[in-house]
């Protein structure tokens, strides 16, 4: 008995508690609608309300694609999971967990496998709404979409830690919604999901330029709107090195904090 | 051999002793009730045992293993032993077979997920979503998940909470039929039919200290307490305590021609011996309270 084979690795574990995630999220037929629409509803509120042009022949619905699709990243990764984590604490499935050989990262990884999953059809709707409904402009070069696929991924990646991270703080699951929910609303009016950054106050954007929403609203931008407005821009550049750098930071944050603050039960 | 081995565990909460100095060891192939009131340190102590939490002080191995243990040690410690929790109340959005066969894929060793799940009576329910499972069958199917990893060492919580009998019944097979082929068992329960019906040897816990092992015949002297005679002559009941019942009932059935009417000769009742002994331990320990505090 103690010649046992060996346990299957953390990332094999990982990528099975992946596809039961996405398993389990999409028996929740309701929810499943609404979370991969979500962008494209806002998009076509935004859509509707602001017509007209900002500036070098960027309308609004385009400009506010990036919001669209960070704000998908901030409510299926951070939101969610500060909210759903505490819920699964709550109901001794993570206590249930725990007394298994799955290691933490295996489970790390499926949530980040469930996030990713998540924004990839979010942004497939979102484009495809916007294409239809609002004559919006793809990225023009392969490099752009590059960066696209490289900031939906770090921007993933910090969601998914920076809400495993935070689901360590409200007491139970009922309480956690009531904390989260505000937090992200106000944020993400500070960095410029629904207005143009630049409209803002200054010390709205300063403030705003401390946390990850800002940075990845503009990496977005940088793939969707023409070069010459990145004059419009506060820093009158894109900054794509300075923005995979600070949401790198940020996921390193998130995932130091996780690692030495997740709680698999209550007490 | 020893699985588990507990030398003088303590653990306060906020300077409180939940467990006080217990010394535990259980024999491979052992089921073992551990059996206290709430409060007791019960969980304290199966939960130090299981890894769940950490202890201020003593000697634990289980399986070989310090349960404190981290990182691959723990993953291993984890692949031998089987945890059955007081029942999860998730949304239940997966099948029994979806769950069962996602969690044998954790363990190195691990049964077969179609005869675990036959194994607890639910294969007419295997294509079921858990969400329509009634309370006893998700409470087997937590059972199931304890041991698909073919565990050498089970822990059973309060298993057979709201099982309607004929299920205890059932459970109690599986159990045993479990430790035939070599697990070991740790069972909590409130029930104490249930720790006579299965257990070798119970272990009483009250006030974070172990207030007596044995096996439950025996337990509190009980193979040689004093018995109950009871009968009735005449629609006036009879109770005697006796060393030697054989003898009463013999000189009353010199008194009493044929049948002796509703006679009943009894010891005291596994529940009878723990309430006295936890009521027993209460009372030394408010004693010793008004004598120190004096």
């Amino acid at each position: 008995m103690t010649n046992l084979p060996p346990l299957p690795s953390s990332l094999t574990l990982g990528l099975r508690r992946g596809k039961i995630e996405i398993r389990q999220f999409v028996r929740q037929r309701e929810s499943v609608v609404f979370t991969l629409l979500f962008p494209l509803i806002l998009m076509a509120i935004f859509g509707s309300v602001f017509t007209g042009e900002i500036a070098f022949g960027v309308t609004f619905s385009q400009y506010f694609l990036a919001g669209m699709i960070a704000t998908g990243l901030v409510n299926s990764g951070f939101q969610q999971l500060a909210i759903n984590i505490p819920m699964e604490r709550d109901d001794g499935s993570l206590k249930r967990l725990r007394g298994t050989p799955m290691p933490v990262a295996s489970y790390f990884i499926g949530k980040t496998i469930l996030v990713l999953a998540s924004i990839v059809f979010q942004v497939f709707f979102l484009l495809l709404g916007g294409l239809i409904f609002f004559d919006i402009r793809l990225p023009s070069t392969g490099a752009k979409w590059l960066i696209l696929a490289a900031i939906l991924f770090i921007g993933t990646a910090g969601s998914t830690a920076l809400g495993t991270a935070f689901s360590s703080i409200p007491k139970n699951g009922r309480g956690a919604s009531a904390l989260v929910t505000p937090l992200v609303i106000v944020l993400q009016f500070f960095s410029g999901v629904f207005f143009v950054f630049t409209q803002l106050p200054q010390w709205m954007q300063q403030f705003a330029a401390l946390f990850p929403l800002k940075w990845l609203c503009q990496g977005i931008r940088s793939v969707f709107l023409p070069d010459e407005f990145a004059q419009n821009e506060v820093a009158h550049s894109w900054e794509t090195g300075k923005t995979l750098l600070v949401l790198s930071i940020w996921f390193v944050i998130g995932l130091a904090f996780s690692i030495r603050t997740f709680k698999w039960d209550r007490n | 051999m020893s699985v588990i081995d507990v030398k003088d565990l303590r653990k306060s909460y906020n300077g409180l002793a939940a467990v006080d100095g217990i010394d535990l060891t259980i024999s491979q192939g052992e089921i073992f009730a551990l059996l206290g009131p709430n409060g007791a340190g019960k969980t304290t102590t199966v939960e130090i045992l299981e890894g769940f939490r950490s202890r201020d002080s003593g000697n634990v191995t289980v399986l070989g293993f310090d349960p404190q243990a981290t990182g691959i040690d723990a993953r291993r410690f984890r692949d031998r032993i089987g945890i059955v929790l007081q029942s999860t109340s998730d949304a239940g959005d997966l099948t029994v077979a979806e769950t069962v066969h996602h969690f044998q894929s954790y363990y190195s060793n691990p049964r077969m997920a179609e005869e675990v799940i036959a194994a607890v009576g639910l294969t007419e329910k295997s294509n079921s979503l858990i969400r329509v499972l009634s309370g006893g069958q998700r409470r087997r199917l937590d059972v199931a998940l304890g041991i698909v990893g073919n565990p050498e060492l089970l822990f059973l919580d309060e298993p057979t909470t709201g099982f309607d009998p004929e299920a205890r019944r059932a459970f109690w097979e599986l159990v045993k039929d479990l430790r035939n082929t070599g697990t070991t068992i740790l069972l909590t329960t409130h029930y104490l039919d249930e720790a006579e019906a299965l257990a070798d040897r119970v272990g009483v816990i009250n006030r974070g200290k172990i207030v007596e092992i044995a096996a439950p015949s025996e337990l509190g002297g009980r193979d040689t307490s004093m018995a109950y005679v009871r009968w009735v002559v005449d629609g006036v009941s009879y109770e005697e305590r006796t060393n030697s019942p054989t003898a009463v009932i013999r000189r009353i059935s010199a008194d009493i021609k044929g049948e002796i009417p509703q006679l009943i000769v009894s010891r005291p009742s596994l529940e009878e011996i723990y309430l006295e002994m936890i009521g027993h331990a209460e009372s030394t320990e408010i004693l010793t309270k008004e004598v120190s505090g004096a």
